[in-house]
């Protein structure tokens, strides 16, 4: 396979691991965009990130052409192997002080970070895969919403998403409605709004920030950023864990597992309007990576 | 050389991998196939990824009449491959064109053979008489077909007579691109076994070998394992030599693209009132007092999806057409099963289908329409079904039953005699609830406690004589069930049709204006100027002329829509309707 050569996807910012995990002076190496790299903290706790190298061992004699921008947001350390924005996309309700802010898991998943946006953005599957946790037949239907491509923002909206939750929530022992806010802020990232159980007026914040490690291979890390008091740690994450093991094999069978963008490739229906809204934005950002273009 | 090889037939499975229930995951030149048997026998081949997106069939779900998506739960028809429910958007019978791409398949030899583009047939092999066969089991090899072939021809074996045996001489008797020919000879014991090479990839093979006798027990056990040894043996020796050369590049399928339609949201146009397929009847008999049943079968090749609640237009040797509900459950795709009830006042339409048809015949039918699809996003269905008006609800229930999804079948009619359809009423088990020999007054009575308990989430599906419809449609409103959880098909339009109004139509789409006189439809208009329109009953009973209404007041004199639609004022059946203000605007 040939390392990526394209420009959108390397001039942005990529998550390559938790700060939460990274061990004080310890090392880590991963890959990104078939490129392996070495990153740890510094004395200050700040970031370094370069490309990995047997001569160096730590981040205090890093040659400077092999330094990468890093920069920590959201609890994880972001890279690029471009020349990156100067800012990466806003997400408001981190900065809110009484909210738990967790490193759910980081998976690896054999299938390309498009497919698995598209699978994140997707109600459809809750009964289907997520049985009696974020769905149960016969509440299949995915009611109407809106979608929109933000032109100032650049990034896809969904709003009004509603799907039939069994065990909404722990004030009630039957099934409810839960309402969605989908936002795609980036080609490999995706936040979700999702109604609180604990709080009328608020939402939680779940994001999904993928790793290419290459074409076909992503790690999948996963933002919490919840109002639970009650709960502890291991709970939260265990939730989450669940869920996402459940999409995983599902993830890994889809075929081919590049997304195609020509719009024949697959057949939409209503339901996935913030699909087809997201292979349409790829498109038009004429990103290749992780995708098969529209032939020519 | 890989066109040639497209061209061949290959076995892709053994008969015994395709268990009760299971889907197998079938490979060739690069392609992955889903390979499931339907509890009627069928044998299904299919390009192993749901068209939705992309997930593999073969994690899916046999349910025995069909297979049934993992990731959104979109169910395919045993035979067609055609999607039958999409469970996102209940309310809407698919398209009937999203359809798999499926192969052919056929069972010989104890294997199950596959092409991607076949010509001629299944290799007919002199040494292998159909019958006692031993089918061995399948031994993967990571290297090119060409070269297990080569090995294989220096292959040596054991007769099953003489298995314990030493020195028995195996001479090739004929050896072909993909198979080999073997026999094998000790003493006064010999075996013949054709060894097919079924390539897998351009780097990957199965060897599938069949001998000539049968064994049972012990010694099955004994031949199996010996084959099995020296296959192993011969597997190893090919994959060192095919590891020293460089690996061939892997064989890149090529996925057929979907329809333009299908890949735009907007809902597919059916077109015209056409009778485009051929059945000849295969069956024709009594199936209750009054009820005759047909069964239909294709005179060639398949019959297109159906979904429940579907019917058909029914072209009869006298000319008239006449709509008839396929009573079939899921998955039964070999044939459509219609009833015809005998009318005392037949104009011809089910006289000539009691009197006139016999079996052996040929009919000209439409293409299955679905103007009255069947929800299973319910809590609890409820069907109610008049006489003869069983026909469309038996086969949603059916549907539910197999699912599993909780239902009752309410059924009126006049006596156990008249009861239609009694195998299939037998299937339904308990849901199936009969009201027999009730006078209107009592039928009325029954219904009042029927639909007694409305639940937010439950369905209703009414067909009947129209004044039972009526009374059951008033009885469910009466009682908090709102137009939208009641659903209803009417046999025929009984309002008397006021054709006297004269108004401009306006075609948003087509970009054409035209005058409806009075004593013309606005659909016969439409075909006068050259418009394409999908009709059926064309007397506003079956909904599939709907349009949509852009601009103006639709005066409707169909019985299709419910108050809620009729009010709204968005829909018009062309072929009765007519417009109350000077102009309508249509979105065609």
């Amino acid at each position: 396979m040939t390392k990526c050569l394209d420009p959108v996807i390397l001039n942005l910012w990529h998550p390559i691991g938790a700060i939460a995990e990274a061990v004080p002076g310890g090392v880590q190496d991963t890959v990104l965009l078939e490129e392996r790299l070495s990153f740890a903290l510094n004395a200050d706790g700040e970031p370094v990130v370069w490309r990995s190298r047997p001569d160096v061992q730590g981040p205090d004699r890093v040659p400077a052409a092999d330094r990468l921008p890093a920069r920590s947001t959201y609890g994880y350390v972001w890279t690029s192997l471009g020349s990156p924005p100067a800012e990466l996309f806003p997400i408001p309700e981190y900065e809110e002080p009484d909210r738990r802010k967790l490193n759910a898991a980081t998976f690896g998943v054999n299938v390309s970070a498009p497919r698995a946006i598209e699978n994140f953005l997707d109600m459809g599957h809750f009964p289907y895969v997520h049985t009696d946790i974020l769905g149960v037949e016969p509440h299949t239907e995915v009611k109407e919403y809106d979608v929109e491509i933000s032109v100032d923002r650049d990034e896809i909206l969904a709003t009004r998403c509603r799907f039939f939750q069994p065990m909404a929530s722990t004030a009630s022992d039957g099934g409810a409605d839960v309402d969605y806010v989908y936002r795609v802020p980036h080609p490999y990232c995706s936040v979700l709004y999702k109604s609180s159980p604990v709080d009328e007026a608020r939402r939680d914040v779940i994001a999904v920030f993928l790793q290419p490690v290459d074409q076909e291979h992503v790690r999948a890390h996963m933002l919490l950023c919840v109002l639970d008091e009650d709960n502890e740690d291991k709970v939260i994450k265990r939730f989450q864990q669940t869920i996402f093991g459940q999409d995983k094999p599902i993830l890994e069978n889809q075929v081919p597992k590049r997304l195609p963008l020509d719009p024949r490739a697959e057949t939409p229906i209503r339901a996935d309007k913030s699909a087809i809204a997201y292979r349409r934005w790829l498109s038009q950002k004429g990103i290749t990576y992780g995708v098969i273009p529209v032939a020519a | 050389m890989l066109e040639e090889a497209r061209s061949r037939w290959h076995p892709i499975a053994a008969t015994h991998d395709l268990q009760f229930r299971h889907v197998f995951h079938g490979q060739l030149l690069g392609r992955e196939f889903a390979v499931w048997r339907a509890d009627d026998g069928y044998v299904n081949i299919w390009e192993n990824r749901c068209l939705h997106r992309g997930v593999r069939l073969s994690i899916g779900i046999n349910d025995g009449r069909e297979l049934k998506c993992q990731y959104h739960g979109w169910r395919y028809s045993n035979r067609t491959a055609g999607c039958t429910y999409i469970p996102a958007h209940p309310a809407d019978a698919p398209a009937r064109t999203i359809t798999n791409r499926t192969f052919p398949a056929i069972e010989r030899y104890g294997l199950v053979w596959s092409s991607e583009e076949p010509r001629g047939e299944v290799p007919d092999v002199a040494a292998l008489a159909e019958g006692k066969l031993l089918a061995l089991r399948g031994i993967p090899v990571n290297a090119p077909a060409d070269k297990v072939v080569e090995r294989l021809k220096a292959y040596r074996f054991q007769p099953n007579a003489a298995i314990g045996g030493e020195g028995a001489e195996t001479i090739v008797e004929a050896a072909q691109d993909f198979a080999v020919a073997l026999h094998s000879r000790d003493g006064g014991a010999e075996t013949h076994g054709v060894f097919f090479v079924q390539p897998v990839d351009s780097n990957r093979s199965v060897i599938r070998g069949v001998l000539d006798q049968e064994a049972e027990g012990a010694a099955r056990l004994a031949i199996l394992r010996h084959h099995n040894e020296r296959l192993s043996k011969l597997r190893d020796e090919v994959e060192r030599e095919a590891a020293s050369a460089p690996a061939p590049t892997p064989i890149e399928p090529v996925y057929e693209r979907v329809s333009a339609e299908l890949a735009e949201m907007p809902e597919v146009t059916t077109h015209g009132r056409k009778a485009a397929l051929r059945v000849s009847v295969a069956r024709k008999w009594q199936t209750a007092d009054g009820i005759a049943g047909f069964e239909l079968r294709p005179i060639k090749g398949i019959l297109p999806t159906f979904q429940p609640g579907a019917h058909i237009d029914v072209h009869m040797p006298n000319g008239e057409i006449r709509q008839y509900s396929i009573t079939n459950g899921p998955g039964e795709t070999d044939s459509f099963i219609i009833g015809v009830k005998l009318e005392r006042d037949s104009k011809g339409g089910s006289k000539c289908m009691h009197e006139t048809v016999r079996e052996g015949d040929v009919l000209a039918i439409s293409e299955p329409r679905n103007n009255f699809p069947l929800r299973r996003d319910s809590i609890k269905t409820l069907f109610v079904a008049g006489g003869i008006g069983i026909t469309p609800l038996l086969a949603m229930a059916q549907a539910l039953k197999n699912q599993e999804l909780t239902h009752e079948l309410h059924y009126f009619a006049q006596g156990e005699e008249h009861l239609a359809f009694a195998d299939r009423l037998k299937y339904l088990g308990d849901a199936l609830k009969p009201h027999l020999g009730l006078s209107p007054d009592a039928t009325g009575a029954e219904l009042r406690q029927i639909l007694a308990d409305y639940r937010n989430g439950m369905h209703l599906y009414i067909c009947g004589p129209g004044p039972m419809l009526e009374a059951a449609r008033k009885i469910a409103a009466d009682q908090g069930w709102p137009d939208t959880a009641v659903h209803f098909e009417y046999f025929k339009n009984t309002n008397k049709i006021d054709d006297s109004s004269s108004f401009e139509v306006a075609l948003a789409r087509s970009c054409v204006t035209l005058q409806v006189p009075a004593g013309k439809t606005i659909m016969q208009v439409m075909r006068e100027s050259g418009i394409d329109v999908p009709s059926s009953c064309e007397q506003g009973a079956c909904g599939t002329c709907v349009a949509t209404v852009i601009e103006g007041e639709p005066d409707h004199q169909d019985v299709y829509l419910n108050d809620a639609e009729r009010k709204a004022g968005t829909k018009i059946m062309t072929c009765v309707s007519r417009a109350k203000s000077a102009r309508l605007v249509l979105d065609i």
